[in-house]
């Protein structure tokens, strides 16, 4: 039988990779792709308590978090796209318009 | 028993390939392991007795997400990265620990505190009895009718937004 802390330390380490990945890399596209990680693991989370207090708000909340990320990434890669255009790169150390 | 195997074998895929999405050069490598993590969480939500968040969760992420992003990736055309850590080393290094900081202090929270919360009144077999994706769409419908409709507006706002960014001219 699993233990609901099994299920939580995977959801703990998913985040940590998504976290991780944030940080250390500079292209953006990947950046987009650990956020998904993270949100991914926060699902996790959701999911395995909902199963474990016998409740369905886990599940019902999953499904708005996803319904978000999709709004979210769909922007997110249009906003990718329009910088692309002007500066020719997707490397976040080179978007620096706004240093002074 | 064959609970414990699948969930240690989903867990550990999950993780390797987790890993693998972020220490690849190429975007198309990162972007076919985040379909392949998304498809090993999709079977720990079928142990966990959500059926109808696997279901979506293959379709929505791995089907739709995830499309959208090789779809960009390839019209970038971006190349291969040389190397993924090229300045600011020990930055990186430092966010890496603080990565693992992290996770030990997540993990001793969930392994110390005795997480228990009030129980619900939706126990597996009564689930089991009218279905899943019964039991979710009923919530949806009549609990949850707010957030619901708030959420069709929300992507509503997400379509017209992606489409005036992504235009050369408005």
């Amino acid at each position: 039988m699993v233990s609901l802390s099994s299920y939580l330390i995977l959801s703990a380490i998913l985040f940590s990779i998504g976290v991780v990945g944030f940080l250390v890399r500079r292209n953006t596209l990947v950046i987009f792709m650990s956020i998904e990680l993270m949100l991914n693991g926060a699902n996790l989370a959701f999911v395995a308590f909902s199963r474990f207090l016998n409740s369905m708000d886990g599940q019902i909340f999953v499904f708005f978090v996803m319904s978000v990320a999709a709004a979210e990434a769909a922007v997110g890669l249009a906003i990718i796209m329009a910088i692309y255009r002007t500066k020719e790169t997707v490397n976040a150390d080179e978007m620096n318009l706004m240093k002074w | 028993m064959f609970e414990m195997f699948f969930f240690i074998l989903l867990a550990v895929g999950t993780t390797i390939t987790a890993i693998l999405v972020i220490v690849q050069r190429n975007p198309v490598a990162s972007a076919i392991y985040l379909i392949i993590t998304f498809f090993c969480l999709a079977g720990i939500y079928l142990l966990l007795n959500a059926q109808f968040i696997a279901i979506i969760q293959v379709l929505v992420y791995a089907g739709a997400i995830m499309v959208l992003f090789l779809f960009v990736i390839m019209l970038l055309n971006l190349e291969k990265e040389k190397k993924i850590i090229t300045r600011h080393r020990l930055q990186k290094g430092v966010g890496v620990f603080l990565g693992v900081i992290l996770l030990a202090q997540i993990g001793m929270i969930f392994n110390s505190v005795l997480l228990e919360g009030g129980k619900g009144n939706f126990p597996p077999e009564k689930v089991a009895a009218m279905g899943n994706t019964e039991v979710v769409a009923r919530l949806l419908f009549t609990d949850f009718l707010l957030p619901f409709e708030i959420t069709s507006i929300l992507l509503l706002v997400a379509i017209i937004g992606a489409i005036v960014l992504a235009k050369k001219q408005i």
